[in-house]
Protein backbone atom coordinates (compact mmCIF):
# COMPACT_ATOMS: atom_id res chain seq x y z
CA UNK A 1 0.00 0.00 0.00
CA UNK A 2 1.44 3.36 -0.94
CA UNK A 3 2.09 5.97 2.15
CA UNK A 4 0.83 9.00 0.99
CA UNK A 5 2.79 10.98 3.51
CA UNK A 6 6.09 11.11 0.91
CA UNK A 7 4.40 14.28 -0.14
CA UNK A 8 4.13 15.96 3.28
CA UNK A 9 7.50 14.32 3.72
CA UNK A 10 8.75 16.20 0.71
CA UNK A 11 7.16 19.44 1.58
CA UNK A 12 8.75 19.42 5.27
CA UNK A 13 12.26 18.48 4.06
CA UNK A 14 11.89 20.97 1.03
CA UNK A 15 10.78 24.37 3.64
CA UNK A 16 13.10 22.52 6.98
CA UNK A 17 16.05 23.15 4.66
CA UNK A 18 15.43 26.91 4.13
CA UNK A 19 13.99 28.24 6.77
CA UNK A 20 14.39 27.70 10.73
CA UNK A 21 11.87 25.46 12.67
CA UNK A 22 9.75 27.58 14.04
CA UNK A 23 9.01 29.07 10.79
CA UNK A 24 8.85 25.60 9.03
CA UNK A 25 6.05 24.95 11.47
CA UNK A 26 3.84 28.26 10.55
CA UNK A 27 3.83 27.83 7.31
CA UNK A 28 3.23 24.17 7.38
CA UNK A 29 0.11 24.91 9.33
CA UNK A 30 -0.89 28.13 7.09
CA UNK A 31 -0.59 25.64 3.94
CA UNK A 32 -2.77 22.98 6.20
CA UNK A 33 -5.38 25.92 6.69
CA UNK A 34 -5.47 26.63 2.88
CA UNK A 35 -6.09 22.73 2.06
CA UNK A 36 -8.36 22.57 4.33
CA UNK A 37 -10.81 25.57 3.28
CA UNK A 38 -10.31 24.31 -0.91
CA UNK A 39 -11.14 20.82 0.12
CA UNK A 40 -13.96 22.04 2.61
CA UNK A 41 -15.21 24.03 -0.49
CA UNK A 42 -14.90 21.85 -2.87
CA UNK A 43 -16.29 19.08 -1.51
CA UNK A 44 -19.26 21.25 -0.37
CA UNK A 45 -19.95 22.26 -4.01
CA UNK A 46 -19.41 18.90 -5.53
CA UNK A 47 -22.22 17.76 -2.23
CA UNK A 48 -24.80 20.52 -3.67
CA UNK A 49 -24.61 19.02 -6.76
CA UNK A 50 -24.38 15.18 -6.02
CA UNK A 51 -27.42 15.43 -4.05
CA UNK A 52 -29.29 17.14 -6.56
CA UNK A 53 -28.68 15.15 -9.52
CA UNK A 54 -29.07 11.78 -6.63
CA UNK A 55 -33.22 13.34 -5.64
CA UNK A 56 -33.70 14.19 -9.42
CA UNK A 57 -32.93 10.54 -10.85
CA UNK A 58 -35.26 9.58 -7.51
CA UNK A 59 -37.90 11.94 -9.28
CA UNK A 60 -37.15 10.55 -12.79
CA UNK A 61 -35.79 14.29 -13.79
CA UNK A 62 -32.43 15.20 -15.23
CA UNK A 63 -31.73 17.59 -12.41
CA UNK A 64 -29.19 20.41 -12.77
CA UNK A 65 -27.77 20.40 -16.66
CA UNK A 66 -27.51 23.49 -18.17
CA UNK A 67 -24.15 25.14 -16.36
CA UNK A 68 -21.24 23.46 -17.67
CA UNK A 69 -21.30 19.97 -18.85
CA UNK A 70 -23.87 17.67 -17.22
CA UNK A 71 -24.48 20.76 -14.66
CA UNK A 72 -21.15 20.34 -13.47
CA UNK A 73 -20.91 24.09 -12.37
CA UNK A 74 -24.29 24.44 -11.05
CA UNK A 75 -23.23 24.84 -7.35
CA UNK A 76 -20.38 27.13 -7.80
CA UNK A 77 -22.49 29.34 -10.07
CA UNK A 78 -25.22 29.60 -6.93
CA UNK A 79 -22.32 29.99 -4.75
CA UNK A 80 -21.77 32.73 -6.47
CA UNK A 81 -24.54 34.20 -6.70
CA UNK A 82 -25.24 34.15 -3.10
CA UNK A 83 -22.26 35.81 -2.50
CA UNK A 84 -23.76 38.57 -4.12
CA UNK A 85 -27.00 38.85 -2.33
CA UNK A 86 -27.87 41.29 -0.09
CA UNK A 87 -27.10 40.99 3.52
CA UNK A 88 -30.31 41.94 5.21
CA UNK A 89 -30.10 44.02 8.58
CA UNK A 90 -33.09 43.28 10.19
CA UNK A 91 -34.19 45.50 13.23
CA UNK A 92 -34.88 43.44 16.40
CA UNK A 93 -32.85 40.94 16.68
CA UNK A 94 -29.53 40.15 19.20
CA UNK A 95 -26.82 41.63 16.83
CA UNK A 96 -23.96 39.75 18.35
CA UNK A 97 -25.42 36.30 18.56
CA UNK A 98 -27.30 36.31 15.27
CA UNK A 99 -23.38 37.35 13.14
CA UNK A 100 -21.77 34.22 16.26
CA UNK A 101 -23.99 31.44 14.60
CA UNK A 102 -22.48 30.75 11.46
CA UNK A 103 -19.47 30.47 12.91
CA UNK A 104 -19.89 28.24 15.61
CA UNK A 105 -21.53 25.59 12.87
CA UNK A 106 -18.68 25.95 10.29
CA UNK A 107 -15.85 25.92 12.94
CA UNK A 108 -17.89 22.64 14.55
CA UNK A 109 -18.04 21.03 11.00
CA UNK A 110 -14.34 22.48 9.58
CA UNK A 111 -13.27 20.71 12.77
CA UNK A 112 -15.07 17.37 12.72
CA UNK A 113 -13.60 17.51 8.78
CA UNK A 114 -10.11 17.82 10.09
CA UNK A 115 -10.29 14.44 11.95
CA UNK A 116 -11.46 12.37 9.12
CA UNK A 117 -8.91 9.84 8.21
CA UNK A 118 -8.35 11.10 4.13
CA UNK A 119 -5.52 8.60 3.40
CA UNK A 120 -2.67 6.69 4.48
CA UNK A 121 -0.51 9.73 6.01
CA UNK A 122 -2.98 12.30 4.86
CA UNK A 123 -4.87 12.25 8.33
CA UNK A 124 -4.55 15.97 9.74
CA UNK A 125 -5.39 15.83 13.68
CA UNK A 126 -4.94 12.39 14.83
CA UNK A 127 -5.38 12.88 18.44
CA UNK A 128 -5.26 9.76 21.21
CA UNK A 129 -8.88 10.42 21.89
CA UNK A 130 -9.95 11.34 18.24
CA UNK A 131 -13.13 9.90 17.91
CA UNK A 132 -13.97 11.43 20.85
CA UNK A 133 -13.16 14.73 20.39
CA UNK A 134 -14.86 14.01 16.93
CA UNK A 135 -18.25 13.86 18.93
CA UNK A 136 -17.48 16.56 21.06
CA UNK A 137 -17.26 19.04 18.74
CA UNK A 138 -19.71 18.04 16.14
CA UNK A 139 -21.86 18.73 19.76
CA UNK A 140 -20.92 22.27 18.85
CA UNK A 141 -22.97 22.67 16.08
CA UNK A 142 -26.06 22.20 17.61
CA UNK A 143 -24.66 25.42 19.77
CA UNK A 144 -25.43 27.30 16.86
CA UNK A 145 -28.31 26.37 15.55
CA UNK A 146 -29.68 27.12 18.56
CA UNK A 147 -28.53 30.68 19.03
CA UNK A 148 -29.39 31.31 15.10
CA UNK A 149 -32.78 30.60 15.97
CA UNK A 150 -33.01 32.50 19.65
CA UNK A 151 -31.47 35.75 18.38
CA UNK A 152 -33.38 35.91 15.04
CA UNK A 153 -36.54 37.32 17.24
CA UNK A 154 -39.06 35.57 15.07
CA UNK A 155 -40.90 32.59 15.91
CA UNK A 156 -41.01 29.92 13.36
CA UNK A 157 -37.05 30.34 13.73
CA UNK A 158 -37.76 30.14 17.93
CA UNK A 159 -39.43 26.94 16.82
CA UNK A 160 -37.18 25.28 14.37
CA UNK A 161 -34.25 25.93 16.46
CA UNK A 162 -35.80 24.11 19.39
CA UNK A 163 -36.70 21.21 17.49
CA UNK A 164 -33.48 21.00 15.77
CA UNK A 165 -31.93 21.12 19.51
CA UNK A 166 -34.08 18.39 21.14
CA UNK A 167 -33.79 16.21 17.90
CA UNK A 168 -30.02 16.43 18.00
CA UNK A 169 -29.05 15.88 21.82
CA UNK A 170 -31.51 13.42 21.75
CA UNK A 171 -29.74 11.39 18.54
CA UNK A 172 -26.30 12.25 19.57
CA UNK A 173 -26.80 9.50 22.60
CA UNK A 174 -27.38 7.31 19.92
CA UNK A 175 -24.62 8.27 18.18
CA UNK A 176 -22.48 8.78 20.95
CA UNK A 177 -23.70 4.97 22.39
CA UNK A 178 -22.99 3.03 18.60
CA UNK A 179 -19.02 4.60 18.60
CA UNK A 180 -18.90 3.57 22.33
CA UNK A 181 -19.46 -0.35 21.03
CA UNK A 182 -17.05 0.02 18.24
CA UNK A 183 -14.51 1.60 20.33
CA UNK A 184 -15.05 -1.38 22.30
CA UNK A 185 -14.21 -3.43 19.72
CA UNK A 186 -11.17 -1.29 18.46
CA UNK A 187 -9.71 -0.95 21.68
CA UNK A 188 -8.43 2.53 21.22
CA UNK A 189 -9.99 5.62 20.39
CA UNK A 190 -7.24 7.20 18.23
CA UNK A 191 -8.66 7.78 14.52
CA UNK A 192 -5.05 6.38 13.02
CA UNK A 193 -5.76 3.18 15.46
CA UNK A 194 -8.98 2.65 14.70
CA UNK A 195 -8.05 2.42 11.04
CA UNK A 196 -5.02 -0.17 11.29
CA UNK A 197 -7.34 -2.44 14.30
CA UNK A 198 -8.93 -3.10 10.58
CA UNK A 199 -6.58 -4.20 8.50
CA UNK A 200 -7.51 -7.69 8.00
CA UNK A 201 -10.78 -6.93 8.44
CA UNK A 202 -13.41 -4.19 8.20
CA UNK A 203 -15.05 -3.60 11.36
CA UNK A 204 -18.77 -4.31 10.41
CA UNK A 205 -17.34 -7.85 9.45
CA UNK A 206 -15.19 -8.82 12.02
CA UNK A 207 -18.37 -7.91 14.80
CA UNK A 208 -20.76 -9.44 13.17
CA UNK A 209 -24.21 -9.23 14.66
CA UNK A 210 -23.82 -6.49 17.21
CA UNK A 211 -21.29 -4.28 14.91
CA UNK A 212 -24.04 -4.45 12.32
CA UNK A 213 -27.19 -3.38 14.71
CA UNK A 214 -24.50 -0.27 15.51
CA UNK A 215 -24.23 0.43 11.93
CA UNK A 216 -27.80 0.66 11.28
CA UNK A 217 -28.28 2.97 14.55
CA UNK A 218 -25.79 5.34 13.70
CA UNK A 219 -26.94 5.41 10.38
CA UNK A 220 -30.16 6.41 11.69
CA UNK A 221 -28.75 8.61 14.17
CA UNK A 222 -26.65 10.38 11.67
CA UNK A 223 -29.67 10.85 9.31
CA UNK A 224 -31.31 12.76 12.20
CA UNK A 225 -28.15 15.00 13.38
CA UNK A 226 -27.88 16.55 9.95
CA UNK A 227 -31.35 17.29 9.97
CA UNK A 228 -32.17 15.72 6.81
CA UNK A 229 -34.26 12.44 5.09
CA UNK A 230 -37.59 11.71 7.46
CA UNK A 231 -36.13 13.95 10.38
CA UNK A 232 -35.96 17.24 8.72
CA UNK A 233 -38.58 18.80 11.38
CA UNK A 234 -36.25 21.63 11.96
CA UNK A 235 -36.63 22.62 8.39
CA UNK A 236 -39.88 21.72 7.64
CA UNK A 237 -40.50 24.34 5.32
CA UNK A 238 -44.46 23.69 4.96
CA UNK A 239 -44.67 24.37 8.43
CA UNK A 240 -42.04 26.84 9.69
CA UNK A 241 -41.08 28.19 5.88
CA UNK A 242 -37.06 27.66 6.54
CA UNK A 243 -36.68 26.71 10.48
CA UNK A 244 -33.68 28.06 12.31
CA UNK A 245 -32.40 30.03 9.07
CA UNK A 246 -35.07 31.90 7.97
CA UNK A 247 -34.21 34.98 8.93
CA UNK A 248 -30.64 34.72 7.71
CA UNK A 249 -29.92 36.19 3.86
CA UNK A 250 -26.85 36.35 1.09
CA UNK A 251 -23.94 34.75 1.96
CA UNK A 252 -25.41 34.03 5.69
CA UNK A 253 -27.82 31.72 4.62
CA UNK A 254 -25.24 29.61 2.95
CA UNK A 255 -23.21 29.02 5.70
CA UNK A 256 -25.92 26.89 7.02
CA UNK A 257 -26.22 25.27 3.62
CA UNK A 258 -22.52 24.56 3.34
CA UNK A 259 -22.19 23.18 6.88
CA UNK A 260 -25.29 21.08 6.92
CA UNK A 261 -24.01 19.49 3.16
CA UNK A 262 -20.70 18.99 4.91
CA UNK A 263 -22.01 17.57 8.05
CA UNK A 264 -23.36 14.93 5.52
CA UNK A 265 -19.76 14.23 4.29
CA UNK A 266 -18.73 13.91 7.96
CA UNK A 267 -21.52 11.62 8.98
CA UNK A 268 -20.58 8.98 6.38
CA UNK A 269 -17.13 9.82 6.48
CA UNK A 270 -17.12 8.13 10.33
CA UNK A 271 -19.53 5.76 9.46
CA UNK A 272 -16.94 4.26 6.94
CA UNK A 273 -14.37 4.73 9.62
CA UNK A 274 -16.26 2.98 12.07
CA UNK A 275 -17.25 0.04 10.03
CA UNK A 276 -15.91 0.08 6.94
CA UNK A 277 -12.41 0.65 7.79
CA UNK A 278 -11.69 4.59 7.13
CA UNK A 279 -8.85 4.69 4.24
CA UNK A 280 -8.64 0.74 4.97
CA UNK A 281 -9.02 -1.24 1.73
CA UNK A 282 -11.03 -4.41 1.27
CA UNK A 283 -9.21 -6.98 2.86
CA UNK A 284 -10.05 -10.69 3.18
CA UNK A 285 -8.03 -12.82 5.05
CA UNK A 286 -6.14 -15.63 3.78
CA UNK A 287 -6.71 -14.23 0.00
CA UNK A 288 -3.14 -12.57 -0.10
CA UNK A 289 -3.07 -11.70 -4.02
CA UNK A 290 -6.89 -10.59 -3.76
CA UNK A 291 -5.19 -8.24 -0.96
CA UNK A 292 -2.58 -7.17 -2.64
CA UNK A 293 -4.66 -5.79 -6.04
CA UNK A 294 -6.73 -4.18 -3.53
CA UNK A 295 -3.51 -1.85 -2.38
CA UNK A 296 -3.33 -0.56 -5.36
CA UNK A 297 -6.28 1.68 -5.21
CA UNK A 298 -5.15 5.02 -3.64
CA UNK A 299 -6.49 5.39 0.09
CA UNK A 300 -7.86 8.46 -0.50
CA UNK A 301 -10.21 7.15 -3.43
CA UNK A 302 -11.07 4.12 -0.89
CA UNK A 303 -12.37 6.82 1.69
CA UNK A 304 -14.45 8.93 -0.34
CA UNK A 305 -15.65 6.26 -2.27
CA UNK A 306 -16.97 4.66 1.00
CA UNK A 307 -17.95 8.17 2.70
CA UNK A 308 -20.31 9.41 -0.90
CA UNK A 309 -21.60 5.28 -0.85
CA UNK A 310 -23.09 5.64 2.41
CA UNK A 311 -24.22 9.62 1.81
CA UNK A 312 -26.20 8.26 -1.03
CA UNK A 313 -27.64 5.70 1.52
CA UNK A 314 -28.53 8.71 3.89
CA UNK A 315 -30.01 10.74 0.34
CA UNK A 316 -31.85 7.46 -0.23
CA UNK A 317 -33.70 7.85 3.23
CA UNK A 318 -35.39 11.52 2.26
CA UNK A 319 -37.14 9.79 -0.57
CA UNK A 320 -38.34 6.58 1.02
CA UNK A 321 -40.00 7.79 4.40
CA UNK A 322 -42.42 9.72 5.21
CA UNK A 323 -41.35 12.84 7.61
CA UNK A 324 -42.02 12.27 11.33
CA UNK A 325 -43.96 14.00 13.88
CA UNK A 326 -41.83 15.48 17.03
CA UNK A 327 -43.63 13.24 19.55
CA UNK A 328 -42.80 9.90 16.92
CA UNK A 329 -39.15 11.41 16.39
CA UNK A 330 -38.34 11.72 21.02
CA UNK A 331 -39.96 8.11 20.94
CA UNK A 332 -37.72 6.69 18.25
CA UNK A 333 -34.93 7.47 20.24
CA UNK A 334 -35.79 7.05 23.54
CA UNK A 335 -37.99 4.36 23.42
CA UNK A 336 -36.11 1.99 20.35
CA UNK A 337 -32.86 3.20 20.20
CA UNK A 338 -31.40 3.33 22.92
CA UNK A 339 -32.45 0.74 24.79
CA UNK A 340 -31.79 -1.19 21.81
CA UNK A 341 -28.02 0.47 21.65
CA UNK A 342 -27.60 0.03 25.17
CA UNK A 343 -28.42 -4.09 24.77
CA UNK A 344 -25.93 -3.89 22.17
CA UNK A 345 -23.49 -2.33 23.59
CA UNK A 346 -23.79 -5.58 26.52
CA UNK A 347 -23.72 -7.92 23.42
CA UNK A 348 -20.61 -6.53 22.14
CA UNK A 349 -18.95 -6.57 25.39
CA UNK A 350 -20.39 -10.19 26.06
CA UNK A 351 -18.64 -11.22 22.05
CA UNK A 352 -15.35 -9.50 23.12
CA UNK A 353 -15.02 -11.36 26.22
CA UNK A 354 -15.79 -14.89 25.00
CA UNK A 355 -13.95 -14.38 21.66
CA UNK A 356 -16.50 -14.76 19.77
CA UNK A 357 -15.56 -11.94 17.08
CA UNK A 358 -13.05 -12.76 14.02
CA UNK B 1 2.77 0.88 6.78
CA UNK B 2 3.40 3.33 9.52
CA UNK B 3 1.32 6.41 10.15
CA UNK B 4 3.84 9.50 10.45
CA UNK B 5 2.12 12.37 12.09
CA UNK B 6 1.45 15.03 8.93
CA UNK B 7 4.54 17.28 8.62
CA UNK B 8 5.96 15.41 11.47
CA UNK B 9 3.99 18.01 13.52
CA UNK B 10 3.50 15.98 16.85
CA UNK B 11 1.74 18.66 18.32
CA UNK B 12 -2.47 17.83 17.80
CA UNK B 13 -3.72 20.98 19.51
CA UNK B 14 -1.41 23.01 17.37
CA UNK B 15 -3.34 21.31 14.38
CA UNK B 16 -6.62 21.52 16.10
CA UNK B 17 -5.80 25.47 16.99
CA UNK B 18 -4.91 25.71 12.77
CA UNK B 19 -8.16 23.86 11.81
CA UNK B 20 -10.99 26.18 13.99
CA UNK B 21 -8.72 29.43 12.47
CA UNK B 22 -9.12 27.96 9.22
CA UNK B 23 -12.98 27.53 10.33
CA UNK B 24 -13.12 31.37 11.45
CA UNK B 25 -11.14 32.54 8.84
CA UNK B 26 -13.69 31.05 5.71
CA UNK B 27 -16.84 32.76 7.53
CA UNK B 28 -14.85 35.91 7.78
CA UNK B 29 -13.37 36.19 4.28
CA UNK B 30 -16.33 35.19 2.67
CA UNK B 31 -18.51 37.92 4.53
CA UNK B 32 -15.90 40.31 3.58
CA UNK B 33 -16.15 39.29 0.32
CA UNK B 34 -19.79 39.40 0.60
CA UNK B 35 -19.76 42.67 1.78
CA UNK B 36 -17.70 44.31 -1.22
CA UNK B 37 -19.52 42.80 -3.53
CA UNK B 38 -23.08 42.83 -2.18
CA UNK B 39 -25.66 45.56 -3.48
CA UNK B 40 -26.94 47.68 0.38
CA UNK B 41 -30.15 49.65 0.44
CA UNK B 42 -31.92 50.48 3.52
CA UNK B 43 -36.22 50.19 3.98
CA UNK B 44 -37.13 49.89 7.54
CA UNK B 45 -40.32 47.29 5.86
CA UNK B 46 -37.06 45.41 4.74
CA UNK B 47 -36.05 44.95 8.72
CA UNK B 48 -38.97 43.34 9.81
CA UNK B 49 -39.55 39.56 11.06
CA UNK B 50 -40.26 37.40 8.22
CA UNK B 51 -43.60 35.97 8.80
CA UNK B 52 -46.73 36.54 7.62
CA UNK B 53 -47.19 40.12 6.13
CA UNK B 54 -48.88 42.22 9.25
CA UNK B 55 -47.02 43.47 11.83
CA UNK B 56 -45.61 40.56 14.34
CA UNK B 57 -47.66 40.27 17.52
CA UNK B 58 -46.13 39.52 20.62
CA UNK B 59 -42.59 38.53 21.89
CA UNK B 60 -40.67 36.38 20.09
CA UNK B 61 -37.58 36.05 22.71
CA UNK B 62 -40.71 34.21 24.57
CA UNK B 63 -40.76 31.26 27.05
CA UNK B 64 -41.68 27.80 25.15
CA UNK B 65 -42.60 24.33 25.91
CA UNK B 66 -40.97 22.66 28.43
CA UNK B 67 -41.21 19.37 26.57
CA UNK B 68 -38.06 20.28 24.49
CA UNK B 69 -35.89 21.19 27.85
CA UNK B 70 -36.87 18.87 29.82
CA UNK B 71 -35.10 15.73 26.78
CA UNK B 72 -32.13 18.47 27.21
CA UNK B 73 -32.05 17.93 30.69
CA UNK B 74 -32.19 13.87 30.13
CA UNK B 75 -29.86 14.38 27.84
CA UNK B 76 -27.41 15.81 29.89
CA UNK B 77 -27.81 12.69 32.12
CA UNK B 78 -26.58 9.76 29.52
CA UNK B 79 -24.46 11.60 27.41
CA UNK B 80 -22.40 12.28 30.85
CA UNK B 81 -22.81 8.35 31.71
CA UNK B 82 -21.77 7.91 28.20
CA UNK B 83 -18.36 9.72 28.62
CA UNK B 84 -17.76 7.99 31.64
CA UNK B 85 -17.84 4.70 29.18
CA UNK B 86 -15.65 5.43 27.16
CA UNK B 87 -12.11 5.47 29.48
CA UNK B 88 -13.47 1.66 30.46
CA UNK B 89 -14.20 0.52 26.80
CA UNK B 90 -10.66 1.31 25.31
CA UNK B 91 -9.04 0.14 28.35
CA UNK B 92 -12.14 -3.23 28.58
CA UNK B 93 -9.62 -6.19 27.61
CA UNK B 94 -7.28 -5.50 29.84
CA UNK B 95 -9.22 -4.88 33.04
CA UNK B 96 -10.67 -7.60 32.71
CA UNK B 97 -13.46 -9.43 35.04
CA UNK B 98 -13.06 -6.57 37.54
CA UNK B 99 -13.47 -3.73 35.33
CA UNK B 100 -16.35 -6.01 34.48
CA UNK B 101 -18.58 -6.02 37.24
CA UNK B 102 -17.49 -2.22 38.09
CA UNK B 103 -18.94 -1.11 34.99
CA UNK B 104 -22.14 -3.43 35.11
CA UNK B 105 -22.77 -1.93 38.13
CA UNK B 106 -22.32 1.81 37.22
CA UNK B 107 -24.21 0.32 33.67
CA UNK B 108 -27.24 -0.72 35.78
CA UNK B 109 -27.60 2.12 37.59
CA UNK B 110 -28.34 3.78 34.19
CA UNK B 111 -30.49 1.53 33.03
CA UNK B 112 -32.49 2.09 36.09
CA UNK B 113 -32.82 6.33 35.14
CA UNK B 114 -33.61 5.59 31.96
CA UNK B 115 -36.64 3.04 33.46
CA UNK B 116 -37.77 5.76 35.90
CA UNK B 117 -37.80 8.60 33.40
CA UNK B 118 -39.87 6.24 31.48
CA UNK B 119 -42.34 5.17 34.09
CA UNK B 120 -42.33 8.59 35.13
CA UNK B 121 -43.50 9.90 31.94
CA UNK B 122 -40.79 12.20 30.91
CA UNK B 123 -40.23 10.56 27.59
CA UNK B 124 -43.82 10.77 26.94
CA UNK B 125 -44.65 13.99 24.56
CA UNK B 126 -47.54 16.19 26.10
Amino acid sequence: MQDLSFITNWIHNALSSVMPAWLTVTVECVLIGVVLLLVYSLLALFYILYERKICAWFQCRLGPNRVGPWGLLQSVADMFKILIKELIHLNHIDRFLFALAPYLVIVASVLTFAVLPWGNGLQIIDFNIGIFFLIAVSSIGVLGILLAGWSSNNKFTLIGSLRSGAQMVSYELSIGLSVLTMVCLAGTMSVGGIVQEQSDMWFIFKGHVPAIIAFVIYMIAGTAETNRGPFDLPEAESELTAGYHTEYSGIHFGFFYLAEYLNLFVVSGVASLLFFGGWMPFHIPGWESFNHIMDFIPSTIWFLGKAFVLSFVIIWFKWTFPRLRIDQLLALEWKYLLPINLFNLVLMVLIITFGWHF
Amino acid sequence: MILLDIFGITNNGLLAITALLTGVALVALALWIAGLISPRSYNLQKGEAYECGIPTRGESMSQFKVGYYLFAILFLMFDVETVFLFPWAVRMRELGAQGLICIAVFFGVLVLGLVYAWRKGALEWK
